[in-house]
C-alpha cells in the first residue's frame, strides 16, 4: 500500500532523535488516531535551520512523513520552512494512501509548532505562521 | 527473506492438502448441479449430502438443520435479519455484546435504522460478557440473543452454556457467531442450547466463500437469499459444490485432530505469551489468560503503534495483525480493545498472533526475539516513551 519512498523513510528514518537545548520544539498529536509527532529545531542567528530531529509515535506513514519533513526543512530559513506543506511532503514521498493523508498534515503541523516555539522564545514574528492547534482533529 | 511465518490464522488459514484434493474432482469431472435430475449430477448431490452429514455430526445437529451459505458474514446477516422478520409479532429487541464481529454489529446498526432496538452488553476486562447485565437487558419484546462463541481479536471464549440457559429460560432465540471457534473448540448445539450458529470454512483449513448456518428445526426463520429451491427453500443459489466438499473435509480433519492440535497450540501459545511478556516491559495480554482460543495471542505494547510493528515484522517474514486504527482504515482502534477498557493509545499498540498446527517452537522463539527488537527500535523513536522515561527517572 505504501510507495517505495515511504517504505524507505519508514525503514531507514532520517534524523531520528532529539536536540539538546533546541531553538524550538513542537509536539502535535492526534490521540484518537494514535499519531504523536515531536520535532526539534536548531536555528542559527541568521534564522537558518541548522539541524532538525524528530520522534514519532505512529504508523508507517507517520514515521515516513516525519523523516521526509525533517529532510526538507534542513538548511532552510524559517521563512522557507513554512513552505514545506503537507502536500509538498506527500509529493516528495510519491504519495500516500488517502487514509494516511492526515499523517502528512501532522508533519506540517509539527514543524509549525516548533517554529512557533522558536518565535515565542525569541520574541519574533514569522510572517504567515499561525499559532498551532493542539490537536489537528479539533476542526474536524 | 527467509521462511514465511504465518501467524494470522484468525484472518484465514491455509487449505489442508487433503481438502484441496477432495475438492478437485468437483471442478472438471463431477461438475454437475446437485439440483439436476440426471444421474451425472448424482455425485455432486451425494458429495453435498456427505459434507452436510459430517458438519451436522460435528456440532451435534441433524442433517436438515445445516444450511450452506456463502460464508460467516452471510450467516450472521441471515440469522439477525430473518429472526427480526420472523418474530416481529413477539417484539423488536435484540441483545448482543459490544465485542461482536462487524458482521453482527453493522447488521445490528442496520436493523436499528429499521425500527429494531439493540442492547449491546458490556464485557469485563478479560472480554467475558457480563451475564448479569445480559439477563437484566431481557424485556418482554426481546426476540434474540446473539453472542459470539469466541472473539476473533482477543480469543476469549464466552460462557455459551450459561447464555444458552438464560435464553432458554426466557424463551428467547440464541444465535452464536462461531466463526472463530468452529474446528478449534468442541461445540454441541444441544448441550449448549444454541438455536442458530454461524461458521465459516476458511478459518479451519477449508476454502474461502463457504459457510454454514445451523438452524434448529422449528424456528420461524425464513429465506434471506431468495431464488431457487435449494437448501429446503431457505437459501437460494446453486450449491458451491467444491466449497461444500472442502468444508466437509476440513471439518473431518479438524474433528480428528482437535484434541492433539489444540494441546500443541496451547503449549506454543503460552510459550509465545510468556516469552513476549518476559522480554518486553510495559506489555499486557489481552483476553482471558486460559479461557481463550488455543491459537490466539493478543498483546498490547505501550508507547508504540501497531501498524509500524506489523511492517517491521513483515520485513522479517512474520505475518501478524493489529487492532490499531491505522490497520483498520478508520481513525479508531479496535472496538474490542476499547470495550475491555484499554485507553486509545494502548489499544493502538496491539499485536495479534494466531497460530496453526504448522507453527513450531522455533517459529515462536524467532517471533519473540523479533518482537523484542522491533519494540526496542520503535520505542527509541517514540515521544511517548521518552515522556514516560523522563517522568519516571
Amino acid at each position: 500500500m505504501y510507495s517505495e519512498k515511504v517504505m524507505d523513510h519508514f525503514s531507514n528514518p532520517r534524523n531520528v532523535g532529539e536536540i539538546e537545548n533546541p531553538s524550538g520544539v513542537g509536539t502535535v498529536g492526534n490521540a484518537k488516531c494514535g499519531d504523536i509527532m515531536r520535532i526539534f529545531l536548531d536555528i542559527d542567528e541568521n534564522q537558518i535551520i541548522r539541524d532538525c530531529k524528530f520522534k514519532t509515535f505512529g504508523c508507517g506513514a507517520a514515521v515516513a512523513t516525519s523523516s521526509m519533513a525533517t529532510e526538507m526543512v534542513m538548511g532552510k530559513s524559517v521563512q522557507e520552512a513554512l513552505e514545506v506543506t503537507n502536500v509538498a511532503v506527500m509529493e516528495a514521498l510519491d504519495g500516500l494512501p488517502p487514509v494516511k493523508v492526515h499523517c502528512s498534515l501532522l508533519a506540517e503541523e509539527a514543524i509549525h509548532a516548533a517554529l512557533w516555539d522558536y518565535a515565542e522564545k525569541n520574541g519574533i514574528t514569522i510572517e504567515g505562521l499561525e499559532k498551532p492547534k493542539a490537536d489537528i482533529n479539533d476542526e474536524e | 527473506m527467509g521462511k514465511l511465518i504465518y501467524l494470522d490464522n484468525a484472518a484465514t488459514t491455509k487449505v489442508y492438502p487433503e481438502v484441496f484434493e477432495a475438492m478437485k474432482p468437483y471442478f472438471m469431472e463431477d461438475y454437475g448441479n446437485p439440483s439436476s435430475i440426471y444421474s451425472f449430477a448424482g455425485k455432486s448431490k451425494k458429495a453435498v449430502d456427505d459434507a452436510r452429514r459430517t458438519i451436522a455430526d460435528f456440532i451435534g445437529a441433524k442433517e436438515n438443520e445445516i444450511y450452506f451459505t456463502g460464508g460467516g458474514s452471510e450467516s450472521d446477516n441471515w440469522a439477525l435479519k430473518a429472526a427480526v422478520d420472523g418474530y416481529k409479532s413477539k417484539g423488536n429487541h435484540i441483545i448482543t455484546s459490544k465485542i461482536e464481529h462487524h458482521a453482527i454489529l453493522h447488521t445490528c446498526e442496520y436493523l436499528e435504522k429499521h425500527g429494531c432496538e439493540v442492547t449491546y452488553v458490556d464485557v469485563d476486562e478479560n472480554g467475558v460478557i457480563k451475564l448479569d447485565e445480559l439477563e437484566k437487558a431481557i424485556r418482554p419484546e426481546t426476540i434474540l440473543i446473539s453472542v459470539m462463541f469466541a472473539n476473533n481479536e482477543i480469543g476469549t471464549i464466552q460462557p455459551i452454556k450459561e447464555i444458552g440457559e438464560i435464553a432458554k429460560k426466557h424463551d428467547i432465540l440464541f444465535h452464536t457467531d462461531a466463526v472463530q471457534a468452529y474446528g478449534h473448540v468442541p461445540i454441541n448445539v444441544n448441550e449448549l442450547d444454541i438455536d442458530m450458529l454461524s461458521a465459516s470454512g476458511h478459518k479451519t483449513g477449508g476454502p474461502k466463500g463457504i459457510g454454514i448456518m445451523y438452524l434448529r428445526n422449528g424456528l420461524k426463520i425464513g429465506s434471506f437469499i431468495h431464488g431457487g429451491a435449494q437448501e429446503r427453500n431457505r437459501r437460494a443459489g446453486t450449491h458451491n459444490v467444491p466449497g461444500i466438499v472442502g468444508f466437509g473435509k476440513a471439518t473431518e480433519i479438524a474433528r480428528d485432530s482437535l484434541e492433539e492440535r489444540s494441546a500443541k497450540e496451547i503449549r506454543l501459545r503460552d510459550r509465545l505469551i510468556d516469552g513476549i511478556l518476559e522480554k518486553v516491559p510495559y506489555a499486557r495480554l489481552n483476553g482471558h489468560r486460559t479461557t481463550r482460543l488455543p491459537n490466539n495471542v493478543n498483546i498490547s505494547i505501550q508507547f508504540i503503534e501497531g501498524e509500524s510493528m506489523l511492517i517491521l515484522l513483515d520485513q522479517k517474514g512474520i505475518c501478524a495483525s493489529s487492532g490499531s486504527a491505522c490497520t483498520s482504515g478508520s481513525l479508531d482502534p479496535s472496538h474490542v480493545l476499547l470495550a475491555i477498557g484499554l485507553p486509545h493509545e494502548i489499544a493502538h499498540g496491539s499485536l495479534r498472533l494466531t497460530l496453526s498446527e504448522e507453527t513450531t517452537e522455533e517459529d515462536v522463539d524467532f517471533v519473540i526475539e523479533n518482537v523484542e527488537q522491533i519494540v526496542t527500535r520503535l520505542r527509541s523513536m517514540s515521544p511517548l516513551y521518552d515522556d514516560f522515561v523522563k517522568k519516571n527517572s
